[in-house]
């Protein structure tokens, strides 16, 4: 069964198509991770599924059920969780306070923060401090803690590594492995494919807002090195 | 003692109606991002309500209490979020305010339509009539009791839900990102119009408290409440705690001031002027804001203007000035004449607001030092008055910037309402005085001043029509000067320190040196203005560069869109060539004309970029056209010529000026899709896919390959190499 | 003596101790580097360095100059220039405008003879944004963003250039060609030092790198002492791969 499935789904910024029919699945209790180049459109297809941008046309179905035009807050209850590019925190609150904003997913405040300071030691110690005013790869861990504490059925990451030390991402993506383990689908966009090719179980490529490929993350690696050294 | 306890307790009580109201305010502030400077009309509203249902129909207190705090208020401010307030998410400060100074506007506008000024409205204090609490020394009124412990539950009670409970975290989440707080699942709409609901709930119970200590004015009690946001300003707008405190300091001065201030004539204005004064201190004493980063994207958008479109602006704008002062019949002229200077002060806020983000709320006051030094340095209309008047204006403009510059946004926006409050209620209304014994000052002299028309190359121009064609010259020229600056370094400079003053601090720029520039280059254009406007007026009062006046040209140029001149053509002709239209077309309707400055400020959260920016759109088939615009211009012209052989009447003439352009529009419109039309079955490609996306339609190649692997980076580099 | 010197810089915010007595040196004609692991402290550093944020105690001299009292507009005036993390770009303005205003605000003040307009396309040129130059900068993706920032930089003329995290956001081919243009401003003779967590760019071209931990300098040294610094592998690095 497709926990998300997108078919033929057309999206755009104004009048400017961004997405193209993009027909992609994701498997319950898998990893997939979308790959592609900058302005691909990646972005856009997470936001699609987690209802922030509008279809044009297409479906949008999750576990089945067509979802196009669902609130993203509606999504969000839903078990749908999407941890955006870039900040995904709210910087004028503390740190506890976005974690008490993690409770409208249903779960209680003292579970978000069990778990989350559990994942995070480093939030513990700065759950009194403004979210805006921690470094880069805190703010990070803090967005992250979301995906973790709020038990979703969906996990959409989007850029997750982006600014973080090598040894957080490595832990980071660990802990995506051992998530997926418990059963949660995850669809995890980015650019560099060496980082997530590991812990995938399907691979797809974006170019252009067009899926130019679909495979196990083996496939797509010995595709690519066979074009090379066959042409 | 017992007079310094009276006042104490006067000032606490009126210390109390300040914590409830700017408790109100910083709701809104820390729930929405709006600096809602319709919060006290809104207060305004609710005691007309009161008095209205208590004191007219005679209904009983708690009946009129709970339906106005319980039910009106909050409906209201759903109706305000619903309708206003969503459309201003990801807007600059600047349209921010704006919509709000325009709510503001609009409210005074309706409580007088609803209630007609000029009519006494007694309101009695709650328990008027059971005998005061005695407090051994004084005593106190139960009205003053009540207002007290309203303002301490609403501080204690505002407290805990913003921090305690999860949707009062909601609605400060919401401010930061709206659209993660929905990904959090928090339904950020419904949480923004209880949030409204809130703040609105708080102004009204403000404006029930405060009312029947002062006459019931729709404009007094909308901008009395400036104390208010001297103490909200002192919380930063965000602690609760804080704007408690700066509550009672603020009206505890207000007390004493009342109860100590010696009589003299020099001083009554400068009691009336107090809650400003206070203002600005408080805003003095600030600490210094640490350097502003990158902030949220805004939607705004200024194309650069090019010089030919600006010649084309200008010379249109002369043409506009010569047909005017020659259709129109000297009271028109009078009347319609002002866009030109009004519309050169509104092109004061271009360089400052529109490029440099500043916002500054007392152009006006800008203008009437220019208009003041015209009539006092330009007897007999001497031309180098005008110089004067520019540099005069400019230099006090970058004195009230040294202190100002600290501030930026919000903050400098309410400095700068300060500053012009102090003027026209303080310094403007001072009877002769001298400075230091050796200079005399006498502003406005009897309440008003002569001022002479312009004398230049030995020609008078009095005549309301050769006013109007210098005013349109002069339009024209500053407009040029504002196009040059925009194009140009500083232009660049400024628009660049509006993005990032971190960013430009790091790269060596000199901030001060910068603000300081552009503040005065602002304040001698709006001098000039007003010099221009002081000659048009031919005699000058205070009350014509009032904050109330310096709103209006602020709104409109933003809704016109600030940051092109275009918008300030705009400002001038909707306040003084539109408004006076409609009075003369609809009679019936004058009384509602009151509400169209707020009306069309408070659509602009539709679009940002302003109303000629649209306008621009509208018409851009046409200026690609040259056939449409020669006939467009010819038949103009032609107009132009039968109305001066009076065949036709001024009505028929202006029906004439907005029909032919709209006409031309709609067929160049036309004519530019059919003809695209044409190109596109000319084309033999049935598909018309973008030449971008020609190699993906193909099957997939190694060449795709070899550019996908390069961006994506999945396999060495080397390999690129002749293998 | 280093061209730019940090001595024994110490801030706290609150009760976290960000830097913790710190000392640091970048010599010209070589790349720096400063890695460490989230939150250890290298924006707050950067901030230090070029006078946004005043530091608890601590020294910063340029030149020999102490620039402890200078504002950060008379500190890039000494010839330092910086990048940012989260980008402070002029969203407003194209990629051309952009670094035409960092090269009008240097000629303003060094009356140096130089042409804004020609140092600007050849910056341009330099860093490869040639087919950009006119877009709006906030329609570009990160990592040109990131390269409009350092071609601002660039414009100042400076001694010093403090870039954080300058190719995150990048992909890896143009981390490459990134590296090249990196390698080439140092041997041009300034002074660089680079903020990353793209350990290989760092490793590649920084001559010498220092490791921040919890505020802390841990570890400085050449790339391949650092590679096999136990300290350096258990906060940052990490064992894998
Ligand atoms: N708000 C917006 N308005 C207009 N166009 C946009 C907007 N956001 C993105 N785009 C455009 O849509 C296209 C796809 O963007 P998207 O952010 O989905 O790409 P991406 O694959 O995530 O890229 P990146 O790797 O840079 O994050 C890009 O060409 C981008 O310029
Ligand atoms: N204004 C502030 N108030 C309180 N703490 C702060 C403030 N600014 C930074 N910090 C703290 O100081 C520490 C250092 O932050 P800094 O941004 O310098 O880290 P960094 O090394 O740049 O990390 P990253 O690689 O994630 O960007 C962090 O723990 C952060 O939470
Ligand atoms: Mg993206
Ligand atoms: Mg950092």
């Amino acid at each position: 069964m497709n926990l998300l499935e997108f078919r033929n789904v057309r999206a755009a910024y104004d009048r400017i198509d961004v997405l193209f029919g993009i027909d992609l699945e994701v498997p319950a209790g898998s990893v997939v991770a979308l790959l592609g180049p900058n302005g691909a459109g990646k972005t856009t297809t997470l936001r699609v599924a987690a209802g922030l941008h509008p279809v044009l046309s297409g479906d949008v179905l999750v576990a089945g059920r067509r979802v196009n035009g669902t609130a993203p807050e509606e999504l969000a209850r839903r078990g749908i969780c999407l941890i955006p590019e870039g900040r995904g925190i709210f910087p004028n609150l503390s740190v506890r306070e976005n974690l008490r904003m993690m409770t409208y997913a249903g779960v209680t405040l003292s579970a978000v923060e069990a778990e989350a300071y559990e994942r995070f030691p480093r939030l513990k110690e700065r759950r009194r401090q403004l979210a805006g005013t921690m470094s880069g790869g805190e703010q990070q861990m803090l967005a992250m803690a979301r995906g973790l504490a709020t038990s979703p059925a969906l996990l959409l990451l989007d850029e997750l590594s982006m600014g973080l030390a090598p040894i957080i991402v490595e832990e980071l993506y660990s802990i995506v492995a051992q998530v997926a383990r418990e059963g949660v689908s995850i669809l995890v966009v980015e650019q560099f494919a060496s980082t997530v090719l590991g812990v995938a179980d399907l691979a797809a490529v974006l170019v252009h807002g067009r899926i130019a490929r679909v495979g196990t993350p083996a496939e797509l690696q010995d595709d690519l090195s066979k074009a090379y050294l066959g042409g | 003692m017992d007079k310094f306890l009276t006042f104490t307790i006067v000032g606490l009580s009126l210390a109390a109606i300040y914590a409830v109201i700017a408790s109100g305010l910083v709701l809104t502030f820390t729930t929405t991002g709006i600096f809602n400077f319709a919060h006290g009309a809104a207060g305004m509203l609710a005691a007309f309500t009161y008095w209205q249902l208590r004191f007219e129909w005679g209904w009983p207190v708690p009946v009129c209490l709970v339906l106005i705090l319980g039910v009106m208020a909050p409906l209201f401010g759903v109706l305000l979020e619903v309708v206003v307030m969503r459309g201003l998410r990801g807007t600059t400060d600047t349209v921010k305010l704006v919509v709000s100074i325009s709510l503001l506007l609009f409210m005074i506008g309706l409580a007088q339509l609803i209630w007609p000024p000029g009519v006494s409205r007694p309101m009695s204090k709650f328990f008027q009539t059971s005998t005061p609490i005695n407090l051994g020394p004084t005593t106190i009124t139960w009205h003053q009791a009540i207002t007290i412990m309203v303002a301490i539950v609403a501080a204690i009670g505002l407290r805990l839900v913003l921090t305690r409970f999860r949707f009062g975290i909601a609605m400060r989440a919401a401010v930061d990102d709206p659209s993660l707080s929905a990904l959090n699942g928090a339904r950020p709409n419904r949480i923004s119009m209880l949030a409204w609901a809130l703040g609105t709930a708080l102004a009204a119970l403000g404006g029930i408290l405060i009312a029947p200590n002062v006459t019931l004015d729709a404009p007094s009690l909308s901008l009395l409440i400036v104390s208010a946001y001297a103490a909200a300003i002192f919380g930063r707008l965000r602690s609760l705690p804080l704007t408690f405190l700066g509550a009672i300091v603020l009206g505890l001065t207000e007390g004493y001031l009342t109860g100590y201030l010696p009589q003299n004539q020099y001083l009554p204005g400068l009691r009336i002027a107090s809650p400003a004064l206070l203002l600005f201190l408080v805003l003095l004493v600030l600490p210094n804001p640490r350097l502003r980063g990158r902030m949220t994207r805004s939607r705004e958008f200024f194309p650069m203007p090019s010089i030919r479109g600006t010649l084309v602006f200008g010379g249109v704008v002369i043409v506009g000035g010569v047909v005017l002062a020659t259709t129109l019949s000297t009271p028109d002229q009078l009347t319609y004449g002002r866009l030109f200077p009004i519309g050169i002060i509104a092109l004061s806020l271009v360089p400052l607001v529109g490029f440099a983000g500043q916002i500054s709320l007392c152009q006006l006051s800008f203008a009437g030092i220019g208009g003041l030094v015209m009539a006092h340095l330009g007897h007999g209309g001497d031309p180098v008055a005008l110089i004067w008047a520019v540099l005069i204006s400019a230099a006090v403009g970058a004195l009230i910037a040294l202190p100002a510059l600290r501030l930026s946004g919000i903050y400098l926006a309410l400095g700068t309402a300060a500053f012009a409050t102090i003027l026209d209620r303080w310094i403007f209304t001072l009877p002769k005085f001298s400075v230091f014994g050796w200079f005399n000052v006498d502003l406005f002299t009897q309440g008003s001043i002569n001022v002479d028309p312009l004398t230049a190359f030995g020609k008078t121009f009095n005549s309301a029509a050769s006013q109007i064609v210098i005013g349109a010259i002069f339009f024209a020229l500053v407009a040029f000067l504002v196009v040059m600056i925009r194009r140009g370094r500083l232009g660049r400079r400024l628009i660049a320190m509006k993005d990032s003053e971190a960013a430009c601090a790091t790269l060596g720029m000199n901030l001060f040196g910068t603000k300081l520039l552009v503040f005065s280059i602002s304040a001698g254009i709006a001098g000039l203005g007003g010099a221009l406007y002081a000659m048009q007026l031919t005699s000058i009062q205070s009350g014509n560069f009032d904050l109330v006046n310096s709103l209006q040209v602020f709104a409109l140029s933003v809704v016109g869109g600030i940051g092109a001149v275009g918008g300030a053509l705009f400002a001038g002709i909707s306040l003084y060539v539109v408004l006076p239209v409609i009075g003369v077309l609809f009679p019936t309707v004058v009384r509602w004309v009151g509400l169209l400055p707020g009306a069309t400020g408070i659509g602009l959260g539709r679009d940002p970029n302003g109303a000629v920016s649209q306008m621009r759109d509208g018409f851009a088939p046409l200026a690609g056209s040259p056939s449409s615009l020669l006939v467009m211009t010819l038949t103009l012209a032609a107009l132009y010529g039968i109305r001066l052989i009076d065949a036709i009447d001024n009505w028929t003439f202006v029906g004439g000026l907005v029909i032919v352009p709209l006409v031309a529009s709609v067929i160049a419109t036309v004519s530019a899709a059919s003809k695209e039309r044409m190109l596109a079955q000319l084309e033999d490609a049935p598909d018309r896919t973008p030449m971008e996306w020609i190699g993906i339609d193909r099957p997939w190649t190694t060449e795709d390959l070899a550019t996908l692997d390069l961006a994506l980076g999945t396999s060495e580099l080397e390999l690129h190499g002749p293998a | 003596m280093a061209l730019l010197e940090v001595s024994e810089v110490t801030v706290r915010f609150g009760g976290n101790v960000a830097l913790d007595d710190v000392h640091l040196g970048a010599e010209p004609g070589i790349v720096t580097g400063l890695i460490g692991p989230n939150g250890a402290g290298k924006t707050t550093l950067f901030n230090v360095i070029t006078g946004l944020l005043p530091p608890n105690v601590g020294k910063v001299t340029i030149d020999g100059r102490n620039v402890n009292r200078l504002s950060p507009t008379k500190r890039a005036r000494c010839g330092m220039a910086r990048t940012f993390q989260r980008l402070e770009l002029f969203s407003l303005l194209s990629v051309r405008e952009n670094i035409r205003v960092a090269a009008d605000v240097h000629k303003g003040w060094a009356r140096d003879g130089s042409n804004p307009a020609e140092v600007v396309e050849e910056i341009i040129e330099r860093v490869g944004l040639t087919a950009v130059a006119d877009a709006r900068v906030d329609s570009l993706p990160t990592g040109q963003c990131r390269l409009v920032e350092l071609g601002r930089c660039l414009a100042t003329k400076p001694k010093v250039m403090l870039l954080d995290e300058p190719a995150s956001g990048q992909s890896e081919a143009e981390t490459v060609i990134f590296a090249e243009l990196l390698q080439s401003l140092a041997a041009g003779g300034m002074a660089v030092v680079l903020v990353e967590h793209d350990v290989a760019l760092v490793m590649n071209v920084c001559a010498r790198v220092n490791v921040l931990d919890f505020g802390r300098i841990i570890a400085s040294g050449t790339p391949s002492e650092i590679q096999n610094d136990q300290a350096v592998l258990s906060a940052y690095l990490g064992t894998g791969s």
